[in-house]
């Protein structure tokens, strides 16, 4: 086989409502303008420091993160602008924090990487590839013993069960002993946790074949007894149907679920990165599989879309990136006699 | 009026204590339900709390300190305990990465009210990978505290401060001290930010913790046979480290010696002595000396065990040697 085959583009009907099914692409766009100003941005020397872009695996994000509700948590890695930004957290403060202002959603002191917001349950931006899955692991772990109630209130909420904590990851990080001690602990605990596994293919420059004696991942997840989903996460259609069917099953069983989803990434690993690892015709090759374009080719077969519409998405998109980078402009920068602040809570905070 | 307790005893009323005051307090571990923990610390608290709150671990330092690290982000005050310090070596990255960053790294967003407890030190012919006393590298790290009770007293009191305390807390209980007896008094509070005077004295200072305390005592007795006064300064809390008392004591002894079971390079004992340096140089009659594990992994045989720590004797003579009467 010709290393640079891809499966073929997602195709098929999308079976949402026009608002719903606009709303997917418009989530895909927002990242896609924001992450390529943000290479821009960091070519002009206003964002330094490591720069993780999402491009290339937006429908991973955007199909998956709908399908949570407010109260859920949300652990990350380092590439999260994307995540973060879907979950709520104002483009403004992301591009703030990425500029080291003190407008931004970790107050500068994160950067790309380490993009928090207490508000939407959004634990990071971890910078340590396996670091998010104790976590994860962890805050399941307290939302059980402490039976907080579902995110969204209402008298039927048995029925609508209990809140979860998604945690996306690379698959790099399925060869950590983290991944491996986190699945045993809970699917041993039987824990609420959506393990969401974006397999990018090359953790950093290393290919999967080059780092896992077992390529299957969902064969080792399935090892800690846990149910698992194999996903296309190039196509937003199915990434959404099957986390909203995963989440369910995590609510109402209380019990793990891990999700593979099979995507690629179109940039560098980060803005160090020279690419020597892998052949321009194969990142080529995947590009026939973007998410965004051929999600639009969908929608637009279909009848939801005109190009009209389209322009105009892409046109409110790159309105409120270039906001973000006006508001990152004139944002401030923290005083230096604040330095020290931060390391502990102070008296009397939250 | 206080009360006789051993060492385990008091953390184990502490415990008890914490678990039934907070609802969001439990306890996790390699065996500390059904066994009743390592060092019998947690016998009983299983009956009494059940497998939900004195809750068994896999051997996973890393995925359960990780989850207690989350399991606290999540509003839970969960106390972790790690069977030794050495296996702590495996949960680096969730205690260092992630407990003692997570809020600065957030802007302020998130704190880790964790408490993790571990035991340390040498001196049970345990050899190489059981015996060490890392205390000194987790003093290291902005955003953590770091305990060493080294009495019954504080063994009883410093636990419920750090449930109270928003940030990671690290409690280290020397090995050697379990069954160590002391007096505790009926309503236990002590603080988690001073070092305490153990022992008063004029003519020297002996600064330590956790189960080098036993033996800085039991130096003084001696070398107040031979005339010579020395002060016991019990540091208590590693970081951050009280300054005022090290400073107020060796300002008046005018010489000091630190007692570290650490390895003497890049210890504890020499962040210690760099302070006092840099605050109170111009008070010092001597030049400062410490007395630390020799470089070496812990040594089986007993002899060499011994000849491998802080004993002491080998305070006595390094008191001596100070002073000038070096026999």
């Amino acid at each position: 086989m010709n290393a640079f085959q891809v499966p073929a583009p997602p195709t098929g009907p999308v079976p949402w409502d026009k608002a719903f099914a606009l709303a997917r692409l418009s989530d895909m766009l927002r990242i896609r303008r924001m992450e390529e100003k943000a290479a821009e941005l960091y070519g002009q020397q206003k964002i330094r420091g490591f720069l993780h872009l999402y491009i290339g695996e937006e429908a991973v994000a955007s199909g998956a993160l709908c399908a949570l509700r407010a109260g859920d948590n949300v652990v990350c890695t380092y590439r999260e602008h994307g995540h973060a930004l879907l979950r709520g957290v104002a483009m403004n403060a992301i591009m703030a924090e990425m500029y080291g202002k003190q407008e931004g959603c970790s107050r500068g002191r994160g950067g790309s990487m380490h993009l928090f917001d207490r508000a939407t349950h959004f634990y990071g931006g971890q910078g340590i590839v396996g670091g998010g899955l104790p976590l994860a692991t962890g805050l399941a772990l307290a939302d059980k013993m402490s039976k907080r109630p579902g995110a969204v209130s209402n008298p039927f909420e048995k029925r609508e069960g209990g809140p979860l904590t998604a945690c996306f990851f690379g698959e790099g990080a399925m060869a950590e002993g983290a991944f491996h001690e986190s699945m045993n602990l809970a699917a041993l605990w039987q824990l609420p946790v959506l393990f969401c596994c974006e397999n990018n293919l090359y953790a950093m420059g290393t290919a999967l074949a080059r780092s896992e004696s077992q390529t299957d991942l969902c064969r080792k997840a399935a090892s800690y007894g846990m149910t698992t989903e194999r996903v296309d996460g190039m196509d937003v259609v199915a990434v959404h149907e099957v986390v909203k069917r995963a989440a369910h099953q995590v609510r109402h069983d209380a019990r793990p679920v891990f999700m593979e989803l099979q995507t690629f990434r179109f940039r560098a690993h980060s803005m160090f990165d020279p690419e020597l690892y892998r052949d321009k015709q194969e990142v080529e090759a995947w590009k026939t599989r973007g998410p965004i374009h051929t999600y639009t080719a969908r929608l637009k077969s279909q009848g939801l879309l005109s190009e009209t519409e389209f322009l105009a998405l892409d046109a409110a998109a790159q309105a409120e990136v270039d906001a973000a980078v006006a508001f990152a402009e004139a944002g401030t920068w923290e005083p230096v006699e604040d330095l020290l602040r931060d390391v502990t809570t102070p008296q009397g905070a939250p | 009026m206080p009360r006789r307790l051993s060492y385990r005893e008091a953390l184990r009323e502490a415990l008890r204590e914490a678990l039934l005051a907070d609802p969001r307090v439990f306890l996790m571990g390699e065996d500390v339900g059904r066994y009743g923990g390592t060092y019998a610390v947690s016998k009983g608290l299983l009956e009494e709390f059940g497998p939900e709150r004195i809750r068994d671990t896999p051997l996973s330092e890393l995925g359960f300190v990780g989850a207690g690290v989350g399991a606290a982000l999540g509003g839970m005050r969960p106390i972790v305990e790690i069977m030794t310090v050495n296996f702590s070596l495996l949960a680096l990255d969730p205690i260092v990465n992630t407990a003692a960053m997570l809020r600065h790294m957030s802007g302020g967003q998130f704190s880790v009210p964790i408490v993790i407890r571990m035991a340390t030190g040498a001196g049970r012919q345990v050899a190489a990978q059981h015996s060490n006393s890392f205390e000194g590298w987790y003093a290291h790290v902005p955003g953590l505290r770091v305990l060493s009770p080294a009495t019954a007293e504080d063994a009883r009191g410093m636990l419920a401060a750090a449930l109270a305390d928003p940030d990671p807390v690290l409690i280290f209980e020397h090995a050697q001290l379990y069954n160590l007896e002391g007096d505790v008094p009926d309503h236990t509070v002590v603080d988690t930010c001073s070092a305490r005077v153990r022992l008063a004295g004029t003519d020297v200072s002996l600064i330590t913790f956790g189960g080098c305390l036993p033996k800085a005592i039991q130096a003084a007795e001696q070398l107040a046979m031979l005339g010579i006064s020395a002060e016991v300064i019990d540091l208590r809390v590693l970081r951050p480290l009280d300054d005022a008392t090290v400073m107020t004591s060796v300002r008046k002894c005018r010489r000091a010696v630190v007692i570290d079971e650490g390895w003497r390079t890049g210890s504890l004992a020499a962040e210690v002595m760099a302070r006092i340096s840099e605050q109170a140089f111009f008070d010092l009659d001597a030049p400062l000396a410490r007395v630390c594990s020799e470089e070496v992994p812990i040594p089986y045989a007993r002899h060499m065990e011994e000849a491998a720590l802080p004993q002491a004797s080998k305070i006595v003579a390094a008191v001596q040697a100070l002073l000038g009467s070096a026999p």
